[in-house]
C-alpha cells in the first residue's frame, strides 16, 4: 500500500532514480538510516525533489500541511463505515472554505489525502458524492492536477445534481 | 494564538510539554470534554491551537511539531520519524492500554498490549550511543514520546523492567522541570484515575480483526482464479451427467399473445422506456434494451414463460421542443424517432415480445384511470404553483424554455432549471431578466393550480411494500441504496400535472388543458403497451401472484421505478403487479470524452452498423464491460483487445479446433468416446463453470456470468494442447483412440458454449449450433436445473462445415474507428461523458461535462504467460509440421494451410505476450 503511494508520489515529483522501498514502506536514505512511515518518507522526498513549496511555506502551513500527512495516514489506513461518514462530514465541512488542504496552495498533504481517500471515493454513490459535495469538488479538483492521478482510475463526478434537486424537469 | 486543553486529555499532556519546553508565549484556555473548538469536527478534539491565520491545529503532534519550529528549531527526519510512529504505530496501543487499564481496571494486561511498541522503542534507544531519541538533547520526539507514554508509564503498576534503556531514556525526561509542571496541570497528580471522565468518553478501540477491509476496486471480469481443485465425486456426478443425452422435447415455438401460465413460472421483463426524441447511445443500450434482452433470452432458455416489452416514451416538454426544431409536429418527431428506434434495437438483435410506444389510446385509458381511482382514494391534493408564462406564446413555460442571469453567479445564460456555468439549481421564477426562448418576449409569473400525489400519505404503505420486496427479490445494491435514500429523506407530495399540450391530457375539469407530468405518465406506459400487445394485459399487470416483474434501467431511474410508481399503483388500489427485481446499471463512459451528437463524438445506435464490426461483437464487448457494481467505460482499443483475445484466440480458437479435428481427422463424424480420468476432469470442470453463469444468471449478474463461459474455453484450449490430439492421430491404435475422445469431447464442450452464449451472441450462437449440425434439442437440455452439460453430439453424429466465427480487429482499422466517433477535439481535452440512459420517467437536465483526464486503457489486458507458454510451443510444433511436410514434397494446399495456421500462432503468441503482432513474414524468406 504504502510503497504504491510513494512511488506514484516519485512520479509525480519528477525524481528520476527510484528510491528503493522494503515492502513496509521503509526507504534506504542515501544518507543516513533508513527511515520509515509514510508521511516522512513523503516529506523527505518533497526535499529530495527540491519543491519546499509542497510543504508549505510557513510555519503555519507547514503545521497545517503535517497535520493533514498524519491525518491521512492515521485515519486512512483501516477504518469501519461508521468512520469513513465522520471523515466525509468533517473533511466536507473544513474544505467548505478552501481550494486545498492548506488553504490556497496545492501541497503534498492533498497528494496524499489523495491516494488515501482514493478506494473510499471509488465506491461512493452519485448521490454520496453529492452529499460530500466539497469533498467531491476538492477531490475532482487533485485528481485533474497534471501528474497526481497517474494510474489510478478517474473517479465519475457529475456536476449536476440528480439527487439533491427536489424537483426533476421534464 | 490561543491553545485549548482540557483536563484529564494525556493528548493535552504532549502541547502543554511542548509549550513549556519552548517556552513559546501562548494563551492556554481549559475548556471541558464536549465543547466544540475545532468547526469542522464532528467530535470534540483537544488538543487545539487556533493560529495566527484563524486556521485551527487538532493534532497534537502538528501542534507540538509548530510549537518547536516557531522557536527556531526545525523538525529533523528522525524526528519526524518518531512522531508518524507514535501516531500510527504507538497511538493505537496507548488507546487500548488506557482503556484497559482506566475503564476495565485490567491494569495487569496493559504491559501486553505495550510490549510490542516498547520493544521497537527499547531496542532503538539501547541501539544507539547518544541518550536521546534524536540526539544528544532532548528534542521534540522525546518530549511527544514522553508525553504519550506518561499516564501509563507512571502508574506504578506497570514495571518497566524488561524494557530498561525506555526507563532509563523516560526517567531522564520526565525530571525535566517543564515536564512535571505539564503533567500536573493535565492529571493534577490523580494518575490514572484523572482520565477517567475522558476515557468514558472515547469510542471502545477496536482490534484490528473488526476494523472493515480496504474496498477493492478488481475488475470482476479480469479477476484472476487459481486452478480449481476437482474432487473424484464431482468428476463422477459428472460423468453421470454426461451420459444423460439429450431431452427429446424440442423447444415451442414462441406463441403470441404471451400470457401467464398456471404452474409455470411467469415472468414479466420491461427495460426503461427510451425517450424517443434522440437516437440512443451505446450507454443507453446497455443501460436497459441489452440488459434486459439477455436476461429474456436466458429466461426462455430456462423455460420460463417470459414477456418483455418496451417501447418508446413520447410525452413532453423535450419533444415539443425538438418539433419546433425541426418543423415537425411532436405526432410526427414520435413517428420519425420511433422507426429509428425500431431499427437500432433491430440491428442489435433485441428481441422485444413486443415493442410500442406511450402516444396511444390505451395510455390515454390506463393513466386516466389510475388517475380517478388515485382521486377517490383520496391521495392527490391541490396546490399552486407560480409559474413563467409567455403572453406572447400564450403558454406556460417549461423550465428549459426560459432562459435568464442566474441568480448566483449573473451567468447570462442560465437555464429556467440549472445554471451551466455554476451548476447550482435554479428555480424558473428565480431567474433574472428571464426570457422565453422561442420567442425572446420577458414572461410573467403567474400561479397555476396543480395536482400533487400524496406520496408521504402512501410512505408507510410503501416500505411495508419495499421491506417485503427488497428481501425477496434480486435487486442491485445500487437500486436498494437510492431508495432507502429518498425514504430516509422523507416523501414530500410530487406534482404530477404540467401546463403543456404535448401529453395524456388530465381528465379532471378543474385541470382543463393541463397534461400528465412525464414522470407520472411514463411508466404507465409499460401498462399501456403491455395492453397494445394483449387485449389480456391485466392478465400480467394486475397479477401479483402469478407473475414476477423485472424492471431494467440505469440508476438514475431507480426512484421513479422503486418510489414513485409504485406508489401511484398502491394509491390506485387495484392489485397491481409491482416490481419484484430491479435491476439497475451504473453508468458506461465513453473513453475519455463525452458522447456528443452535435460534435460528433461518440458512438451512437445508428452508426454501430457502420463500423462493419458485426452485432454480436458489439453485444458481447457492451456486455463484457456492462457496468454492473460500478461505472465502466468504453474504449476502442479494449474493444479491439478483446474481440482478438476473448473472441478470437480464446472462444473462437477453440470452437473452431474441436470442429476442425473432428473434419481432418475422423472425416466429419464425431468419434468414439472412451473416457479417462483427464476427460472427466474437464467435464467436472466444465460442469462447475456452468453452474456458476446459471447461478449468476439467475441473479442477473450478467457480465460476471459471462466470464464463466469465456472459463469453459480456456480450459478446454488447455485440454487440447495437453492431449494433443494431432499428434496421436497418427499414433498406434491406443494414441488413435485417445485422439478420437479429446475431438468428441472438445466438440461437445463447443455445443454446449453455443448454448451457453445464446443470450450474448445470438447469431454466432446460432453459427456453432449450424457449423456443427447440432440438435436444436441442446438449447434446452443444457440449461435444466443448475446446468447439465451432456454429449449432445454422439459417436457417429456428422457435423457441417466449420468456419472460423471471429476475425481480427486491426490496429489501423480501430485507429481509425477511434478517429472518426471522436468528433473533432484535440485528444486531450478534459472531459467526460455523464450518459443519460434511456430515462422511462425522467430526462433530466443535460449532464453537464465535468473535467476528467483521458482514461488509461489498461493494455495488459491481452497478456497471459501462461498461454503464450502454450503458444510458443505450438509454433514450435507447427513449425516441425511444416518443414515435415516440405521435405516429404507434400501437396502444396495442404503446405499452404499449415503455413498459414503457423503463422496466426505465431500472431496469437505475440498477442499473448502483450507485443503487438509483427507483419507477417514474406514467404518463402523461411526456405
Amino acid at each position: 500500500m504504502a510503497v504504491r503511494e510513494l512511488s506514484s508520489l516519485e512520479k509525480y515529483l519528477g525524481l528520476k532514480k527510484p528510491n528503493k522501498y522494503s515492502t513496509q514502506g521503509d526507504k534506504k536514505n542515501n544518507n543516513g538510516p533508513p527511515l520509515a512511515g509514510l508521511a516522512t518518507i513523503a516529506h523527505q522526498l518533497v526535499k529530495e525533489a527540491e519543491r519546499p513549496e509542497l510543504l508549505g511555506d510557513t510555519a503555519e502551513s507547514r503545521a497545517v500541511v503535517h497535520q493533514w500527512l498524519e491525518y491521512s495516514v492515521t485515519k486512512l489506513d483501516s477504518y469501519t463505515k461508521e468512520d469513513i461518514k465522520i471523515i466525509l462530514k468533517d473533511l466536507s465541512l473544513y474544505l467548505l472554505d478552501k481550494v486545498y488542504l492548506a488553504g490556497n496552495q496545492f501541497t503534498v498533504a492533498d497528494t496524499l489525502m489523495y491516494y488515501g481517500i482514493h478506494p473510499v471515493m471509488v465506491d461512493l454513490t452519485i448521490q454520496e458524492k453529492e452529499r460530500y459535495v466539497t469533498v467531491t469538488r476538492w477531490f475532482d479538483h487533485i485528481q485533474h492536477h497534471p501528474g497526481v492521478r497517474q494510474r489510478l482510475p478517474p473517479v465519475l463526478i457529475h456536476r449536476n445534481r440528480i439527487y439533491m434537486a427536489d424537483t426533476i424537469e421534464i | 494564538m490561543k491553545l485549548f486543553v482540557s483536563e484529564g486529555n494525556p493528548h493535552c499532556l504532549k502541547v502543554l510539554a511542548a509549550l513549556e519546553v519552548t517556552g513559546v508565549q501562548c494563551d492556554v484556555q481549559y475548556v471541558n470534554h464536549e465543547e466544540k473548538v475545532v468547526p469542522f469536527l464532528s467530535r470534540p478534539a483537544r488538543p487545539a491551537l487556533l493560529l495566527p491565520s484563524g486556521q485551527h491545529l487538532f493534532s497534537s503532534n502538528a501542534i507540538c511539531r509548530y510549537l518547536f519550529e516557531v522557536k527556531g528549531n526545525e523538525t529533523s527526519e528522525l524526528c519526524s520519524q518518531w512522531l508518524e510512529w507514535e501516531a500510527t504505530e504507538l497511538q493505537p496501543a496507548l488507546l487500548q492500554a488506557l482503556y484497559m487499564a482506566v475503564l476495565q481496571g485490567k491494569g495487569a494486561e496493559v504491559s501486553t498490549v505495550l510490549q510490542g511498541p516498547l520493544n521497537v522503542l527499547d531496542q532503538s534507544l539501547s541501539k544507539g550511543t547518544v541518550p536521546y531519541l534524536t540526539g544528544e538533547a532532548v528534542s521534540l520526539a522525546d518530549v511527544v514520546l514522553w508525553a504519550a507514554l506518561y499516564p501509563v508509564l507512571s502508574d506504578s503498576s506497570l514495571a518497566l523492567s524488561e524494557h530498561k534503556s525506555v526507563k532509563a531514556w523516560f526517567d531522564q525526561v520526565a525530571a525535566m522541570q517543564s515536564c512535571q509542571s505539564a503533567a500536573q496541570k493535565v492529571l493534577q497528580g490523580k494518575g490514572l484515575q484523572g482520565m477517567k471522565s475522558y476515557m468514558q468518553r472515547q469510542p471502545a478501540p477496536q482490534s484490528s480483526q473488526c476494523k472493515a477491509a480496504q474496498p477493492c476496486n478488481n475488475s470482476p471480469a479480469e479477476g484472476e482464479e487459481g486452478e480449481r481443485v476437482v474432487s473424484v465425486e464431482e468428476m463422477e456426478a459428472a460423468t453421470l451427467t454426461w451420459s444423460r443425452g439429450l431431452d427429446s422435447t424440442v423447444p415451442a415455438d414462441r406463441q403470441h399473445p404471451i400470457l401467464p401460465q398456471e404452474g409455470k413460472r411467469n415472468i414479466l421483463v420491461t427495460s426503461a422506456l427510451p425517450y424517443v426524441n434522440n437516437v440512443p447511445h451505446l450507454g443507453n443500450i446497455i443501460g436497459c434494451v441489452l440488459s434486459a434482452d439477455v436476461f429474456s433470452r436466458y429466461g426462455r432458455l430456462r423455460g420460463w414463460n417470459l414477456l418483455y416489452v418496451c417501447g418508446t416514451d413520447e410525452y413532453g416538454t423535450a419533444t415539443e421542443n425538438k418539433a419546433r426544431e425541426e418543423g415537425l409536429t411532436p405526432q410526427q418527431i414520435c413517428d420519425k424517432y420511433h422507426a429509428v428506434h425500431s431499427s437500432i434495437y433491430k440491428w442489435f438483435q433485441i428481441d422485444f415480445d413486443f415493442f410500442g410506444r406511450t402516444t396511444t389510446e390505451k395510455q390515454t385509458e390506463i393513466a386516466q384511470d389510475i388517475f380517478w381511482k388515485l382521486h377517490k382514494h383520496d391521495f392527490l391534493v391541490e396546490d399552486t404553483v407560480e409559474q413563467l408564462r409567455c403572453e406572447n406564446c400564450q403558454r406556460f413555460l417549461a423550465d428549459r424554455f426560459v432562459e435568464g442571469s442566474c441568480p448566483h453567479c449573473n451567468y447570462a445564460e442560465a437555464r429556467g432549471d440549472q445554471c451551466d456555468k455554476c451548476g447550482r439549481l435554479i428555480n424558473a421564477v428565480e431567474l433574472r431578466d428571464p426570457q422565453c426562448k422561442v420567442c425572446r418576449q420577458t414572461p410573467v409569473i403567474r400561479s397555476s393550480k396543480h395536482l400533487f400525489l400524496d406520496l408521504p400519505k402512501l410512505e408507510s404503505q410503501l416500505e411495508q411494500w419495499l421491506d417485503k420486496s427488497t428481501g425477496a427479490g434480486d435487486w442491485t445494491a445500487n437500486a436498494k441504496q437510492i431508495t432507502r435514500s429518498w425514504l430516509r429523506d422523507g416523501l414530500k407530495p410530487r406534482c404530477i400535472t404540467r401546463d403543456l399540450q404535448w401529453g395524456t391530457p388530465v381528465p379532471h375539469p378543474d385541470f382543463d388543458k393541463k397534461v400528465f407530468y412525464v414522470w407520472f405518465d411514463a411508466p404507465i406506459g409499460y401498462l399501456s403497451i403491455t395492453a397494445n400487445y394483449t387485449d389480456k394485459w391485466e392478465k400480467w399487470w394486475k397479477n401479483p401472484q402469478q407473475v414476477e416483474l423485472y424492471n431494467f434501467m440505469a440508476k438514475d431511474n431507480v426512484p421513479f421505478h422503486s418510489v414513485v410508481f409504485p406508489c401511484s399503483l398502491l394509491g390506485a388500489q387495484d392489485n397491481y403487479t409491482l416490481v419484484n427485481h430491479l435491476v439497475a446499471t451504473e453508468y458506461l463512459n465513453y473513453e475519455d470524452t463525452k458522447f456528443s451528437k452535435s460534435r460528433g463524438v461518440g458512438v451512437f445506435g445508428d452508426m454501430a452498423k457502420d463500423t462493419g464490426i458485426p452485432s454480436d461483437v458489439w453485444r458481447f464487448y457492451l456486455l463484457y464491460v456492462r457496468p454492473e457494481g460500478q461505472d465502466s467505460a468504453f474504449s476502442w482499443s479494449d474493444m479491439a483487445m478483446k474481440n482478438n483475445s476473448e473472441l478470437l484466440n480464446n472462444l473462437g480458437n477453440f470452437i473452431n479446433r474441436a470442429g476442425m479435428f473432428v473434419t481432418k481427422f475422423f472425416e466429419g463424424c464425431v468419434p468414439v468416446m472412451e473416457l479417462q480420468q483427464e476427460d472427466k476432469k474437464l467435464l467436472a470442470l466444465v460442469g462447475w463453470e456452468l453452474q456458476q453463469y446459471t447461478q449468476l444468471m439467475d441473479k442477473v449478474k450478467i457480465r460476471d456470468a459471462l466470464k464463466h463461459i469465456l472459463n469453459i474455453s480456456r480450459h478446454g484450449n488447455q485440454y487440447i494442447q495437453v492431449n494433443e490430439p494431432w499428434k496421436k492421430i497418427k499414433g498406434g491404435d491406443t494414441e488413435r483412440q485417445r485422439a478420437g475422445t479429446v475431438t468428441g469431447v472438445s466438440v461437445n464442450v463447443a455445443c454446449l458454449l453455443s448454448v451457453m452464449l445464446l443470450p450474448y451472441m445470438p447469431s454466432v450462437s446460432q453459427t456453432i449450433r449450424d457449423q456443427l449440425n447440432a440438435p436444436q434439442s441442446c438449447i434446452n437440455t443444457m440449461l435444466q436445473g443448475s446446468g447439465t452439460f451432456v454429449c449432445a453430439l454422439t459417436a457417429g453424429h456428422r457435423i457441417g462445415t466449420v468456419s472460423p466465427l471471429f476475425q481480427k480487429l486491426e490496429a489501423d482499422q480501430i485507429e481509425s474507428l477511434k478517429k472518426r466517433f471522436g468528433g473533432q477535439q484535440p485528444e486531450e481535452e478534459p472531459c467526460e461523458k455523464k450518459p443519460t440512459l434511456g430515462s422511462a420517467a425522467s430526462s433530466h437536465p443535460a449532464a453537464v461535462p465535468a473535467p476528467a483526464a483521458p482514461v488509461e486503457v489498461a493494455t495488459v489486458n491481452g497478456v497471459d504467460p501462461e498461454k503464450a507458454k502454450q503458444l510458443t510451443q505450438a509454433v514450435a510444433e507447427q513449425g516441425d509440421k511444416v518443414r515435415a511436410l516440405k521435405t516429404q514434397k507434400a501437396d502444396k494446399a495442404v503446405i499452404t494451410a499449415e503455413v498459414a495456421k503457423l503463422l496466426d500462432l505465431k500472431k496469437q503468441l505475440a498477442l499473448a505476450e502483450g507485443k503487438s503482432p509483427e507483419p507477417a513474414p514474406q514467404k518463402g524468406k523461411k526456405k
